[in-house]
C-alpha cells in the first residue's frame, strides 16, 4: 500500500477554516529535501518541476517538521482547532 | 467577577494528564483535563508497549480491566540486512510476573479506559478544545486560555506531548533539538487472534515485543518494531531526525521495507492495515530534559522530554503515568501550604531525582552520545552477524571452511579493535 492508501484508512475532521501549518515553497531547498524524507504522512512532496507541495489535510501532527523546518520551510506549525485533524481510533 | 478557580488546570488527556487528574480527584482536589482531541488518546500514538509498573502503583491490578492487548511474555531482537535476519528471542512467563510486567497497548482505548477511571474519581473533562495560551500574571502562570475562554488554576500541569507549544511559549521547553528527536511511522495490521499466536508462538493473552535494527532505516540510526496486539500486530520505524540527510529513504519508505523484509512478511501476510499513525518519539536522555517547575506550572510526560531510548528498550509511558502521578502529589502538598509558587511546587524536581525517572536518565545519560557515535551499530554489526550466520548455515557442497576463519573473515571486515571499543563504550554506556 502506498502512503497516500495508509492515510486513506484514518479518520480525520479537515478543517477547511485553518490551515494549522504553513509552508514557504521557496524556502531552503536542503530543508525540502529533509521534510521530503521524513514527513511520515508524506505530505511534502516535489512536483515534477521540482516545486514543493504540501497539503495539510492528512497531517498525523507529529511535529517533525516543526523541529526539521521552523524558520525555514515551515512559517507556522500549531495544532488543529480543537476536535479538528486526526482522530486516531486505535493509536 | 466571581470565577472559579481549579486546584489544577490540566492540558492534554494522555497518560501523565490522565493519572494526575485521577490521583488529584481521588484526593478530593478540583481537576479539570482539557484535551484538543474528541476524545482522551485520540491523539496519542504508542509503539507500543507499556511497562505497567508505575501505573500499578496509582491503579493496583489495572490489568485485570484495562484494556491491554496482550502482556509480553517473548522478546526479539533482531539484526536485518536487506535479506537476512538474526534473531535474539527470549521467553519466559516469568516477564508476566506483575511487579515487573509490560503490555501492548493501543493508546486510543487505552487513554479513554484511564480517562473513565479519573472522571469516576471526580476529574472532570473537556474534550475538543485546544488551549492556546496560558494566563500568566506577574511572572505566574494563573490558567489556561482557548479562544475568548479563559480557565483559571492554582497549579496548570501541563501534559500536552512532545511537542509542547505551552512549554514553548513559557520559554520553559527550548526549540526541538533535532538530534534529540526521532520520528516514527507506525501501522496496525489486522489478523485474527489466533493467527497472531500461531504466527509469534506465544499463548492467548501473551505476547511478543521485537525490535529491529539495521535495514529498516537503511543502515542508519533507529530501527523497526513490532507488538502483537490481541487481534492485530503494531509494526513501525522510528529514526532519528538530524540523521535523515545520511539516509536517502524516506520514513514512509522504511517502513514500507520492513513489511517486506523476509523475516517480517510471512507473519503480516493477509493482514489489513487499519490504521496509521505518526509520532515523535524522545530520545535526548537527561541532557534533553526541560526545565519543568515554575510559579503555577507544571510540566509532565513527554512535554518535560520525559523518556528514555535504550536501543532494546523504548520507555515513556510509564515515565508519563509516574511523573502525572509525582505532580499530582506535589499540587495536593502544595494545596496543604496554600503556596503555588516555584520554590513550593520544586518538591516536584525533588519527587522526580527520587524516582526512577531521575534515576534511569542518569544511568543512562551516555547513552544518546553512544548511539549516535556508534554508527557501526546501524551500518556494520548487522551484516557481519549475517555473515557469520550465513557461513554457518550454508550447505552447498563447496570445501568447508574451519568456522573460526569463517567468523573472523566477517569480523575483521568491521576490525576487532572497533568491536572492542564500542563493546567498551557500550558497556560504560549502560
Amino acid at each position: 500500500m502506498t502512503v497516500e492508501e495508509k492515510l486513506a484508512v484514518d479518520k480525520f475532521h479537515v478543517d477547511e477554516e485553518f490551515a494549522h501549518i504553513e509552508v514557504d515553497k521557496d524556502g531552503d531547498a536542503k530543508v525540502i529535501d529533509r521534510l521530503v524524507k521524513l514527513c511520515p504522512a508524506g505530505l511534502y512532496v516535489r512536483d515534477e518541476n521540482g516545486e514543493l507541495t504540501f497539503d495539510y489535510a492528512g497531517c498525523l501532527e507529529c511535529g517533525t517538521c516543526l523541529v526539521a523546518g521552523k524558520g525555514t520551510v515551515v512559517k507556522s506549525w500549531n495544532y488543529p482547532r480543537g476536535g479538528m485533524g486526526v482522530e486516531f481510533r486505535l493509536g | 467577577m466571581d470565577e472559579e478557580i481549579f486546584d489544577a488546570v490540566i492540558v492534554g488527556g494522555g497518560l501523565a494528564g490522565c493519572t494526575a487528574a485521577y490521583v488529584l480527584a481521588k484526593a478530593g482536589c478540583e481537576v479539570v483535563v482539557v484535551e484538543r482531541g474528541s476524545y482522551s488518546g485520540s491523539k496519542n500514538m504508542t509503539g507500543g508497549r507499556l511497562y505497567g509498573h508505575s501505573l500499578e502503583k496509582v491503579i493496583p491490578g489495572f490489568a485485570e480491566t484495562a484494556p491491554v492487548e496482550r502482556v509480553i511474555t517473548k522478546e526479539r531482537l533482531s539484526f536485518l540486512t536487506e535479506d537476512a535476519g538474526t534473531t535474539v528471542d527470549y521467553t519466559t512467563p516469568a516477564l508476566a510476573d506483575p511487579a515487573c510486567a509490560s503490555y501492548a497497548v493501543l493508546r486510543a482505548p487505552f487513554d479513554q479506559w484511564l480517562a473513565e477511571q479519573a472522571e469516576e474519581q471526580g476529574a472532570m473533562f473537556i474534550n475538543e478544545i485546544r488551549v492556546d495560551d496560558l494566563i500568566v500574571e506577574d511572572g505566574k502562570v494563573r490558567g489556561v486560555r482557548a479562544g475568548d475562554d479563559d480557565l483559571y488554576a492554582r497549579v496548570t500541569i501541563l501534559a500536552d506531548g512532545a511537542v509542547s507549544l505551552l512549554g514553548q511559549k513559557l520559554g520553559m521547553v527550548p526549540p526541538l533539538d533535532p538530534h534529540k528527536y526521532a520520528v516514527s511511522a507506525k501501522e496496525v495490521i489486522q489478523l485474527d487472534e489466533k493467527t497472531v499466536s500461531d504466527r509469534f508462538g506465544v499463548k492467548a493473552g501473551e505476547g511478543c515485543a521485537w525490535l529491529f535494527v539495521g535495514d529498516p532505516t537503511n543502515g542508519h540510526i533507529g530501527g523497526g518494531f513490532l507488538y502483537t496486539n490481541k487481534d492485530s500486530v503494531s509494526l513501525g520505524v522510528v529514526t532519528t531526525i538530524a540523521d535523515i540527510d545520511y539516509n536517502d529513504t524516506s520514513v514512509p519508505d522504511m517502513l514500507k521495507r520492513l513489511e517486506h523484509h523476509p523475516v517480517v512478511a510471512p507473519l503480516i501476510e493477509g493482514g489489513d492495515i487499519r490504521e496509521y499513525t505518526g509520532r515523535m518519539v524522545i530520545e535526548g536522555g537527561i541532557a534533553g530534559v526541560p526545565e519543568l517547575v515554575r510559579d503555577g506550572v507544571l510540566i509532565t510526560g513527554d512535554a518535560g522530554a520525559l523518556g528514555l531510548n535504550t536501543g532494546y528498550c523504548v520507555r515513556g509511558m510509564d515515565f508519563a503515568i509516574e511523573s502525572g502521578r509525582l505532580a499530582a502529589e506535589t499540587v495536593m502538598a502544595a494545596k496543604e501550604k496554600d503556596d503555588y509558587s516555584a520554590a513550593s511546587l520544586a518538591t516536584y524536581t525533588a519527587k522526580l531525582d527520587d524516582s526512577f525517572i531521575m534515576k534511569d536518565l542518569k544511568h543512562y545519560a551516555k547513552f544518546p552520545t553512544f548511539m549516535e557515535e556508534t554508527r557501526r551499530m546501524f551500518t556494520d554489526y548487522g551484516p557481519m552477524l549475517n555473515e557469520i550466520m550465513s557461513g554457518m548455515f550454508t550447505v552447498d557442497g563447496s570445501a568447508p571452511v574451519p568456522l573460526k576463519k569463517k567468523a573472523m573473515g566477517s569480523v575483521k571486515k568491521v576490525g576487532l579493535m572497533n568491536i572492542a571499543k564500542d563493546a567498551r563504550k557500550g558497556l560504560k554506556a549502560l
